[in-house]
């Protein structure tokens, strides 16, 4: 067992940061680009389709980079480090790791090309409301066969949904099951409404009624478990924004320590706090073994190993990430005092993007409760295959 | 990054597994697992099983029995022999004041004392804490004085584990009462049955006498029992309390009493969703601190610790503790039944249930308490 990254994807890392700075150097250019639409800088997206990140995870032969998780997992951490509001990880991730998954080898490429290139931004349309996280479609149904379907209900709320060229919808199949399938953003029947998320980001209600829609694959069996797979590496890369946002938030609070002064003395001079401090970073690192492991476990398994349990460990970091993630966040606050209630200051923020994260795919009350009903199930948790 | 051992550790990791389950006497493990009491002649004769196989003080150098093994394989070494309930080689000796020794020790005192203390042939005991120097261990008072060729001692310690069973014990004495005082401390070696060493037992909370306070009135020690300089004492306790903190994570038995408390929980396990979600989470906090170990002691080779190993001694024992408590609860009224014999109804780890978390409540205060933990984590790793 191995947690060191090479050579190549430490460079990988300090390319996209490299980047990243240029967009985000300061907190206040975040801020700035969050107001507008699209709700991301566009300028920053080609960047990234010129260094292939968008392409990241995909096969070469359909337009990609094929890297691994491991390396999704190392940009997503970088733009967790500035809270960038690009859809890495709901555009190239998950809706590109569903078209990956399920699409024929034409979809693939047409998709997966377009997207890599930074030409369509592709939604993932999974969330119901009134329902919770699952993989399963129920409301949103779909009529038809072969090349004409079409899609009637309502998804909310869809990551930028309202700006996505094209968007990927999980819909109930006639027969039962659940499909996947790729629907026009401005064909005839879909409505979206466009709004801000609490953390800046942007989302939609997507409203079908008889859109027009074209089914992923070749046929209609149930896509259940392949959408779960998808989801379940998407966590696991989600677990590593989350990492970025809680290292700078961490890193924050240490420096607000060190340099507010109360009572005539640095805050750092007070036990009560570095404590705090403390046991945030014994929170962080614990739930840092955990992500990487996780991306480990999913390389391990995308490689064929048998013994790995993608969905085993993706819910076990989701866990750890979850708890950290309000644990860091909520003290981060704390520690700092009145300045993090402010929009203007950056750590608040960081704190309502960890929110974000936790609730995008499961949170920890989720996944333990799914823990739970299997822990019967081993004597122990061997970290080792 | 990779996930799976390398072939040749996963053959070494069957290797151990093999060894600790078929050679160390079952009745021994059996005491282990039952989270009974090991007598003497059990820590002694284990650790004499190892030390035979080249298996009691691997991370010592290879000149006195170590073995080079990588990070990985001591670490494969230290969880295998707490799954399969082998006693782990005594800390006082193999942990603490072997290393020591071999680092900086006379060629005398390692020829003396090193193979003696990996065959437990010595059994070491230690002298740090006293009364008045618990967790601000550079305030003792203990004194040595020059006289001649000897050392003369006063002063008394405490908390000395196991104490009852010492030979030898390495200690922390004021040699300069002048210096500050972290600059006035020597480490001595005495041999416990020097006239004026007097051991008093201390009876615990769980009913136990593990410790002890070690009295010296005028005790006479060879000037030759000074490891290293002279008032550098301070300095080897900390190269020893690094050492010591690495070994206080113990994820493999606290992982083997949690599945153990899986068992005796029975159908309970899925009747109550609440012990289900509490079992699951410790089973979770247990897997990240396995894995920050894995992840510490690949950046700990050059033989200093790892600054994170702190969050490893702070979660590891809170874990170990969290999971002692679990099993009071799983015994419910039974729990209180920890004074009946083995004629009793109750199953013995129901009665042992309660003098095992209260004994590990111990296990925040030493190797440098939970406290001083966060503050090592303050200071070195954020700078605070």
């Amino acid at each position: 067992m191995d947690f060191t990254h090479d050579d190549e994807q430490k460079a990988l890392a300090e390319a996209v940061r490299g980047l990243l700075a240029r967009t985000y150097g300061s907190y206040e250019d975040r801020r700035r680009t969050v107001k507008d639409e699209p709700g991301y800088d566009e300028k920053l997206w080609t960047g990234l389709a010129e260094m292939g990140v968008l392409g990241l995870p995909f096969s070469e032969a359909d337009g990609g980079m094929g890297a691994g998780p491991i390396e999704s997992a190392l940009v997503a951490e970088e733009l967790g480090r500035v809270i960038a509001p690009e859809p890495f990880l709901t555009s190239v991730v998950l809706a590109g790791g569903l078209v990956a998954a399920l699409g024929t080898d034409a979809q693939r490429a047409e998709t997966l090309g377009a997207l890599s290139e930074g030409e369509l931004l592709l939604a993932p349309a999974l969330a119901e409301p009134g329902r919770g996280w699952t993989a399963e479609a129920r409301d949103v149904v779909a009529t038809g066969s072969g090349d004409a379907w079409t899609l009637e209900g309502v998804k909310e709320p869809v990551p930028h949904g309202a700006t996505a060229g094209r968007l990927v919808v999980t819909a109930a199949l006639p027969d039962g099951g659940t499909g996947v399938f790729l629907v026009e953003g401005d064909a005839d029947g879909v409505t979206r409404t466009g709004y801000a998320t609490h953390d800046g980001g942007r989302a939609a209600q997507v409203r079908l009624s008889g859109a027009s829609a074209t089914l992923l694959g070749d046929g209609t069996t149930d896509a259940a478990a392949a959408v779960a797979r998808v989801v379940d590496e998407t966590r696991v890369v989600a677990c590593h924004q989350a990492l970025g946002a809680m290292t700078v938030a961490l890193e924050s609070t240490t420096e607000y320590l060190r340099s507010r002064k109360q009572f005539g003395v640095p805050l750092a001079t007070f036990q009560a706090l570095t404590f705090r401090a403390a046991d945030m970073y014994v929170s962080l690192e614990l739930a840092r073994s955990l992500a990487q492991w996780a991306a480990m476990v999913l390389g391990a398994a995308s490689t064929g190993s048998a013994d790995a349990d993608p969905a085993d460990a993706a819910r076990r970091a989701a866990l750890g990430t979850s708890r950290a993630a309000r644990h860091v966040g909520q003290e981060a606050i704390q520690l700092h005092g009145g300045i993090a209630m402010t929009a203007e200051y950056h750590v608040g923020n960081y704190v309502s993007h960890l929110t974000a994260l936790d609730h995008l795919l499961g949170d920890g009350h989720h996944h333990l409760r799914a823990l739970a009903a299997d822990v019967g199930g081993h004597a122990e948790v061997d970290p080792l295959p | 990054m990779q996930l799976e051992l390398s072939e040749q550790d996963a053959a070494f990791r069957a290797e151990m597994r093999e060894f600790f389950t078929t050679k160390i006497p079952q009745e021994i493990r059996d005491v282990v697992a039952s989270r009974g009491e090991l007598s003497k002649d059990d820590i002694v004769t284990s650790q004499r099983i190892l030390n035979a196989e080249g298996l009691a003080v691997p991370h010592w150098p290879a000149e006195w029995g170590g073995r080079d093994w990588t990070p990985l394989r001591r670490h494969i070494w230290h969880e295998e022999m707490q799954r399969a309930c082998v006693p782990l080689p005594l800390a006082f000796n193999a942990s603490m004041v072997g290393p020591v020794i071999a680092q900086f020790g006379t060629q005398e005192q390692k020829e003396r004392f090193l193979p003696a203390t990996a065959n437990l042939d010595i059994w070491w005991s230690q002298g740090f804490s006293e009364p008045d120097a618990g967790s601000d261990l550079a305030s003792l008072r203990t004194t040595a004085v020059r006289d001649g060729d000897d050392w003369i001692v006063n002063g008394q310690k405490t908390w000395t584990t196991l104490g009852q069973h010492g030979d030898w014990i390495f200690m922390l004495v004021r040699t300069d009462p002048e210096a500050k005082k972290q600059r006035g401390i020597s480490f001595l070696l005495i041999d416990m049955t020097s006239p004026g060493v007097e051991v008093r037992p201390i009876e615990l909370i769980d009913g136990g006498h593990e410790v002890n306070e070690v009295w010296f009135s005028d005790v006479r020690v060879p000037a030759e029992n000074l490891v290293g300089e002279e008032n550098h004492g301070w300095d080897y306790a900390k190269f020893l309390l690094g050492n010591e903190r690495v070994g206080v994570a113990p994820v493999g038995a606290t992982k083997r009493v949690l599945a153990q408390a899986k068992e005796w929980a029975g159908d309970t396990l899925a009747d109550d969703p609440l012990l289900a979600a509490r079992v699951a989470e410790l089973e979770n906090e247990l897997l990240a601190l396995e894995l920050t170990a894995l992840r510490v002691v690949a950046h700990s080779a050059d033989g200093k610790p790892h600054p994170a190993s702190s969050v490893l001694k702070l979660k590891g024992t809170e874990l170990q503790q969290a999971v002692s408590e679990l099993v009071v609860d799983l015994a419910g009224p039974a729990s209180l039944a920890s004074g009946a014999g083995d004629d009793s109804t109750l199953p013995q780890w129901t009665r042992r249930a309660t003098p095992a978390y209260l004994n590990l409540r111990k296990a925040s205060i030493y190797g440098g308490s939970n406290e001083i933990q966060r503050q090592i984590i303050a200071r070195t790793i954020l700078g605070l």
